[in-house]
C-alpha cells in the first residue's frame, strides 16, 4: 500500500491527486497531497511512476501497512526506484542485447 | 416502474454521439475509433484514463501474428482444443487482422517497441504504463473529451428503450454529471471482485450491471474462475515467470503436481488447506536479467521485500481475477459489437471473450487482442448508430435501479453487502474448484442478499458509488454460478467435481441475464466441432 509522502521532495503538483485510479490522495490547499483513503490503494504502483519528483513510495504488502519511514528510503534509494526501471526517469530504460532477451522466447 | 431523468439533482450536462464507458484499452480504442468517424464523443472513467483498469500497471502480452498463412493457423489452433472448441474461428481471423493493424499503428504512433537483433520491431507485447499513456494522448488528439474519477453510476433510456446516456459522480467534487447521448460503449473492464489484483480494483463488474438493467444478456460467465499468482500479500500477479518456479511446501520439499501451467489445482488444494506454498525461480544468470528487463514491475514487490526469488524461497498466494482473465462477459450480437440493447456495445472485458478463447483463458495475449480490436468495433458501430439518432426527442428515463433509486427498505450497507459477497466467491472451493452442492448453496445466499437489497432506499451521496459496486459484484457472482450449475461438465477453466468429464452434448454457450430472477439458457455455437484451422 501507499505509505510515504516525502514532504521533502514533493513539490505539490497534485499529479498522484488527478492519476490514482482508486482516489487515495487528496489536494491540500497551499501545500503537498495528503494520503486521505489509505484503505482504498490497490498497490498498482502507478502514482510512483507518474510522480515526477520521486516522492512516493508504496510499499509491497498490499493486505496491510509496514510502517516503513522517510529516511530507512533514503537510505536504501528506494525513492524512484520503479519509475526508473519502467524508464520513465532520465536515462530511459536501456535494452540489454537482444540476444539475451530472446531467451524469453520459445 | 418508469422514472424520468428530470429530477435528478445533475452539476454538469453534456451531450454526444458516442459515451464510452471505461478508458482502458477497449475504451481507449473504441473513443479513438468513434471520433475518426466524425461522432462527438466523451469518455468517463472511474478512475484515471491512463493508469486505470488491469492493462496500465500490468503491460500485456498480445496476439500479435504476422499474416502468414502458417503462422496464422498456428495461433489459431493454440487454444482451440483447451478453450473447449467454443471459440469462432471467423471471429478469431477479424481479431488477429485487426490487432495486427491497430499494434502496427502503435508502433505508428511511437510506442517503444523493443528491437530484436534483426532491428525489427518485437510487438508481441505492450508495456502497460507507455501503452495506456499513449492511448490517453491519442484520445485527446482525437478531440474526445475525458472526464476522469467520474464512475458511471447509472445508463438513461428513451421512450424506445434504447440507451440514451448515463449518469455519474463527479467523484472528486462529490456531485453528478449526465451525458445525453446517441450510442454508448459499455468498456468497464470485468470484474475481480476487490481482490487486489494487479490494477483490479476498479472492476467491480459495473458495466454488466447497468446494461443488465436495460436487458442486455451475458454470455459464458461459467468461465470466469480464474486467479493468478503473486507473492503472498503482494498485489503483482504477473504468471509468466512462474513458468520457471519449482513450487514446494515450507519445508522445501515439493508439491505433488504443482506447476504454474496444468498445475494450478494442487497448488489452490495446499494453499485451502491452509498451508504455505513456496516458490523459487531457476533461470541463468543472462535469463535473469532479460526477466527483469522484460517485467520490471514482476520484481517490484520481490525487491522491496528483500526477497531474490532466483535463490530464496517465497511464499506465493493466488489471487482472484474472475472475469478479467475469464471469458465470461456481455453477449454480442454482430461485428459491430452490439448488445441486445439498441444503442448500446460492449468491448473489451466487459464483453464475452469466448469468440475467440473458447472456455480458457483469454490472459497471455488474447485478451489484450481483444480489448483493441473489439474496442474499434464497438466505438465505429456506436458512432454509426448515433448518426441515426441525432435531433431525436429528448425525454429522458433512468434504467439503474437496485441502491440508487427512493425504496421502502432501509439503506444498503455498502461494505456489509461487499464482504457478505466476496466471503462466497474468493475461496478455491466456491470459485475455482465447483460442486454443484456448494453452487446451489453460494446461490441461495447470493439471492437473499439480492432479495434484500432489492427495496432498499438511495444511498447517500457519498455511498452511491460503493453501493453499486457491490451490487454489481453480487450481480455477476449470481450470473457466475448459475451459469456454473447450468454446464453440467468440465470444460476449459470451468472444472466441476461432480462432472469432472467434458461432454460433447454440453458444446454450447451459456446464455444468462436477468436481475430479480437470473435465468439461463444454451445456444449454439457457431463453430464447427473438428475444424483443423486454417487461415
Ligand atoms: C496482472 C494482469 C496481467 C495481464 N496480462 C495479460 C496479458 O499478458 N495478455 C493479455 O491478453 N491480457 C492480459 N491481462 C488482461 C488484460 O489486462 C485485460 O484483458 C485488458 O485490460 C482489458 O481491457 P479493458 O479496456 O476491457 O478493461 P480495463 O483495462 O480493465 O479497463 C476498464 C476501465 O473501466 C473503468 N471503469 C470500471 N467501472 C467503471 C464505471 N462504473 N464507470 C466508468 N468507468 C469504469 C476502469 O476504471 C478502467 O479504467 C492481464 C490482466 C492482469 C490483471
Ligand atoms: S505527484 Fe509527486 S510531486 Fe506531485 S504532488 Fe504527488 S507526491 Fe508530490
Ligand atoms: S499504488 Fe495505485 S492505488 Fe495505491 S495510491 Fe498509488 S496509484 Fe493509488
Amino acid at each position: 500500500m501507499i505509505e510515504v509522502i516525502s514532504a521533502a521532495r514533493c513539490t505539490g503538483c497534485n499529479i498522484c491527486v488527478q492519476v490514482c485510479p482508486t482516489n487515495v490522495f487528496a489536494a491540500v490547499k497551499g501545500g503537498i497531497p495528503v494520503i486521505a483513503r489509505q484503505d482504498d490503494c490497490q498497490t498498482c504502483y502507478m502514482c510512483e511512476v507518474w510522480c515526477p519528483d520521486d516522492a512516493l513510495y508504496v510499499a509491497p504488502n498490499a493486505d496491510g501497512t509496514e510502517g516503513i519511514t522517510e529516511p530507512e528510503l533514503e537510505a536504501q534509494g528506494r525513492f524512484g526506484s520503479y519509475r526508473r526501471s519502467v524508464g520513465w526517469a532520465k536515462g530511459g530504460r536501456v535494452a540489454p542485447a537482444p540476444q539475451i532477451m530472446s531467451r524469453l522466447r520459445g | 416502474m418508469t422514472s424520468t431523468a428530470d429530477n435528478l439533482q445533475v452539476a454538469t450536462r453534456l451531450d454526444a454521439d458516442v459515451l464510452v464507458i471505461g478508458g482502458g484499452p477497449a475504451g481507449t480504442w473504441a473513443a479513438i475509433t468513434a471520433a475518426a468517424q466524425g461522432a462527438k464523443v466523451i469518455l468517463a472513467d472511474k478512475g484515471f484514463c491512463g493508469t486505470s483498469g488491469a492493462t496500465a500497471p500490468s503491460g500485456t502480452g498480445v496476439w500479435y501474428v504476422p499474416p502468414d498463412p502458417g503462422l496464422r493457423a498456428k495461433a489459431m489452433n493454440s487454444r482451440w482444443d483447451m478453450g473447449g472448441r467454443l471459440a469462432d474461428p471467423v471471429w478469431m481471423r477479424r481479431v488477429l487482422d485487426q490487432t495486427y493493424s491497430n499494434v502496427n499503428l502503435l508502433s505508428e504512433w511511437g510506442h517503444p517497441f523493443p528491437q530484436a537483433a534483426d532491428g525489427t520491431q518485437i510487438r508481441t507485447s505492450l508495456d502497460g504504463p507507455d501503452y495506456m499513456r499513449l492511448m490517453r494522448k491519442r484520445v485527446k488528439a482525437a478531440g474526445v473529451r475525458i472526464l476522469d474519477h467520474s464512475p458511471v453510476l447509472e445508463l438513461l433510456r428513451d421512450g424506445s428503450g434504447a440507451v440514451a446516456g448515463a449518469v455519474g459522480l463527479r467523484r472528486q467534487r462529490g456531485d453528478l454529471w449526465q451525458v445525453q447521448a446517441g450510442a454508448v460503449v459499455i468498456a468497464t473492464g470485468g470484474c475481480a471482485f476487490l481482490s487486489k489484483a494487479l490494477g483490479c480494483n476498479v472492476l467491480t463488474g459495473d458495466g454488466y450491471l447497468m446494461a443488465a438493467e436495460l436487458g442486455a444478456e451475458l454470455s459464458g460467465m461459467e468461465f470466469s474462475s480464474a486467479y493468478a499468482m503473486a507473492m503472498e500479500h503482494g498485489s503483482v500477479t504477473k504468471t509468466r515467470f512462474y513458468d520457471w518456479a519449482e513450487f514446494t511446501y515450507a519445508d522445501g520439499s515439493p508439491i505433488p503436481g504443482a506447476a504454474s501451467k496444468g498445475g494450478r489445482t494442487a497448488i489452490a488444494r495446499t494453499l485451502s488447506a491452509g498451508k504455505g506454498v513456496f516458490a523459487r525461480l531457476n533461470a541463468d544468470a543472462e535469463t535473469q536479467i532479460a526477466m527483469r528487463h522484460a517485467q520490471p514491475n514482476f520484481f517490484v514487490p520481490l525487491d522491496r521485500s528483500g526477497i531474490n526469488p532466483f535463490t530464496d524461497r517465497f511464499p506465493v498466494t493466488l489471487r482472484l481475477e474472475a472475469t478479467v482473465r475469464g471469458t465470461g462477459g456481455l453477449r454480442l450480437l454482430d461485428e459491430s459489437c452490439a448488445t441486445s440493447v439498441p444503442g448500446l456495445y460492449a468491448a473489451g472485458d466487459a464483453a464475452t471473450r469466448e469468440l475467440i478463447c473458447g472456455a480458457f483463458t483469454g490472459g497471455g495475449s488474447h485478451n489484450a487482442a481483444w480489448a483493441m480490436s473489439s474496442g474499434a468495433w464497438a466505438g465505429s458501430g456506436a458512432a454509426q448508430f448515433a448518426r441515426g439518432q441525432r435531433g431525436r426527442a429528448a425525454q429522458l428515463y433512468r434504467a439503474g435501479g437496485v441502491g440508487i433509486r427512493e425504496g421502502k427498505g432501509a439503506r444498503i450497507d455498502a461494505a456489509g453487502l461487499t464482504h457478505a459477497v466476496r466471503e462466497i466467491v474468493l475461496p478455491y472451493e466456491n470459485t475455482y474448484q465447483r460442486h454443484g452442492a456448494r453452487l446451489e448453496a453460494s446461490l441461495s445466499t447470493l439471492d437473499g442478499l439480492w432479495a434484500s437489497a432489492r427495496s432498499a432506499d438511495e444511498a447517500s451521496r457519498d455511498e452511491a458509488l460503493r453501493t453499486r459496486e457491490g451490487l454489481a459484484m453480487l450481480a455477476t457472482a449470481r450470473w457466475m454460478y448459475r451459469s456454473a450449475l447450468a454446464r453440467t461438465e468440465s470444460r476449459g477453466m470451468h472444472k466441476r467435481e461432480d462432472f469432472p468429464q467434458a461432454d460433447e452434448a454440453q458444446r454450447h454457450h451459456i446464455i444468462s441475464g436477468g436481475l430479480d430472477e437470473v435465468w439461463t439458457t444454451p445456444a449454439p455455437v457457431a463453430g464447427p466441432a473438428l475444424e483443423v484451422l486454417a487461415a
